[in-house]
């Protein structure tokens, strides 16, 4: 009877799960369905298909200034984020030393703080070193934004690969330059390649705190928001918004995999791992 | 004896090794997030001249904000729209954490990435998803009136504190689902199984024996989800009219139209003593939680 009971509430819950599942993507896949709607109104009844809204995507000199910006950013700041979360989560586990622990607490502390402010605080940085608002200043504010992201993937990784096969490099001579490099390094690849796409999706979509740190040339996501202000430019914005829903999804399907394969080769080497 | 050689051989390499591995982190916590703060504090404590760092010492900002009720207006405002917020994400996040934990079975990868998804997809189009489906001209005014339940468009939907919350709760749900999963995921199946052998019905164990364990990732998606909602200043402008005016649009007008960076730094510096207050409460509880385990 109990066991009835407990099926019966499994049954709701399941029923919950997938009402949640509608809820969180029934307002996101609006935008690709507006997308083909042959009206620049987003509204039912749908009135009929077109693609005319993609085909204003083409030519546009703003966006692909604003796309070419934001990869290149999305790619320094994924690469400098990477780089953080590797030295700082390794340093942690592996440094015994109270400074690295130290800056593996603060490298997390973004978490903590709200965007407008990790915005303004590098705003006033950035003026004061004579830089001003400006790409670079654009990437120092990404990295901060992925670093908490990119520091606790690499921990986690580093935290799974078995002690023994880091002391066993090293009691066989290698330093530990050799050691990360040839050892650790390597075995932690999916996790690093997964930390890079998620620091570079989180780079490519961020808006609250680029609005601050943009100069004359804006990223996509500013270039978004420059568009909402027009009810005319919001169809093409729709075209626009489903092909970075596609791209995202596929760049975080990648990632996922990319983890996941990671965790399961840590698990099948833990028992045999010195060979 | 070979760790001998490893630590005496190359005792420079060593010590650039640790110099080399602690750089990059290094002038990034430090400067850019320890120095950086510093920064907005001292700014906060000067007056302001149109200068970059401001002119002479002064506690007129603070006293502005405690004095001014409209400061104090929108910071409660903002308080207690991001608690909504908060509430609500949690709340709703929960079951769904629980069938990830209990229930899902072999589903529970692909579940899983079906709930982190959305997040990977940008906050700016999610937040304008809102925007369309809420409008006079909107989704759900249309639906409602090709359905036959509505015959009228009504505003009532927009540009309300109500359209803030239930965006924002979508927003960040998947943030709360994940702390409170794990959370959920390391109770050992043995006390379910336990709680019941002693005769507990299922509604008891759940009160007594999965939600206090579950507590840490509760709390710990309360903060992720209240933290950046406080702070928030583009679905407030979005989808929330005047009325929902939060203390980040005031803090970004400040670094913008309003010009005076010193009173958007005293502002910025409110509200992380507003999150430092309930970092602590939430540690606080944290610990109370721990200590009954």
């Amino acid at each position: 009877m109990s066991a009835a009971r407990r099926d019966d509430g499994r049954g709701w819950l399941g029923v919950y799960v997938l009402a949640y599942l509608v809820f969180l993507y029934l307002p996101v896949l609006l935008i690709p369905l507006f997308s083909f709607n042959n009206s620049i109104q987003a509204a039912f009844p749908l009135q009929g298909f077109t693609l005319e809204w993609y085909a204003t995507l083409y030519g546009n000199p703003a966006l692909s200034g604003a796309l070419l910006n934001s990869l290149v950013i999305g790619v320094v700041a994924a690469a400098g984020a990477t780089l953080c979360g590797i030295t700082v989560s390794y340093m942690d586990l592996y440094g015994r030393s109270p400074l690295a622990a130290t800056i593996s607490a603060i490298s997390r502390l973004p978490i903590l703080i709200p965007g407008v402010i990790v915005g303004i605080s590098l705003l006033i940085l950035v003026n004061l070193i004579g830089l001003g608002p400006s790409r670079i200043a654009i990437v120092l504010g990404h990295i901060l934004v992925a670093l908490p992201t990119t520091v606790v993937i690499m921990r986690s990784r580093f935290a799974a690969i078995p002690k023994t096969i880091r002391e066993a490099a090293l009691d066989l001579g290698a330093s530990d330059w050799t050691t990360f490099r040839r050892v650790m390094l390597p075995l932690s690849l999916p996790a690093i390649v997964s930390a890079f796409m998620l620091a570079f999706l989180i780079s490519f979509d961020e808006f609250i705190v680029v609005f601050f740190l943009a100069g004359t040339e804006p990223t996509l996501p500013l270039y978004i928001w420059s568009q909402l202000r027009f009810p005319r430019s919001l169809p093409t914005v729709m075209a626009l918004g489903t092909a970075i829903l596609a791209v995202s999804v596929i760049i975080a399907g990648i990632a996922e995999i990319l983890r996941h394969r990671g965790l399961s080769t840590a698990r099948r080497t833990a028992p045999t791992s010195p060979a | 004896m070979s760790t001998v050689v490893a630590s005496e051989a190359p005792a420079g390499s060593a010590r650039g090794f640790r110099f080399a591995m602690l750089l990059p982190g290094g002038l990034v916590t430090f400067f850019l997030i320890l120095f950086a703060l510093g920064l907005v504090l001292f700014l906060a404590l000067r007056g302001n001249d149109g200068s970059l760092l401001g002119a002479g010492f002064t506690a007129g900002n603070f006293i502005t904000v405690v004095s001014d009720p409209l400061y104090w207006t929108v910071t409660l405002r903002s308080l207690v729209i991001a608690g909504l917020v908060t509430l609500a994400t949690v709340v709703t996040a929960y079951p769904v954490a629980y069938y990830l934990a209990f229930h899902a079975g072999r589903r529970r990868s692909l579940l899983l990435f079906l709930v982190t998804l959305p997040f990977w997809t940008s906050y700016l189009l999610r937040v304008f998803a809102w925007k369309i489906v809420l409008a006079y001209n909107g989704v759900l005014n249309s639906a409602l009136i090709e359905s036959g339940i509505w015959s009228e468009p009504t505003l009532a939907f927009l540009n309300t504190p109500a359209a803030v919350v239930v965006t924002l709760a979508h927003a960040y749900a998947p943030f709360a689902i994940l702390p409170i999963y794990v959370a959920l995921d390391t109770i050992p199946k043995s006390l379910l199984e336990a709680a019941s052998d002693l005769g507990a019905r299922p509604f008891t164990a759940f009160r007594r024996v999965v939600l206090p364990n579950s507590m840490p990732g509760v709390l710990a998606a309360a903060l992720v989800v209240f933290v950046p909602t406080v702070g928030d200043y583009v679905t407030p402008a979005m989808v929330g009219g005047p009325a929902s005016t939060m203390i980040g649009t005031l803090i970004q007008s400040q670094f913008g139209k309003a010009n005076d960076w010193p009173f958007g730094a005293a502002l910025s510096v409110c509200v992380m003593l507003v999150i430092l207050c309930v970092v602590l409460v939430a540690r606080g509880a944290d610990r109370k939680f721990g200590s009954r385990k």
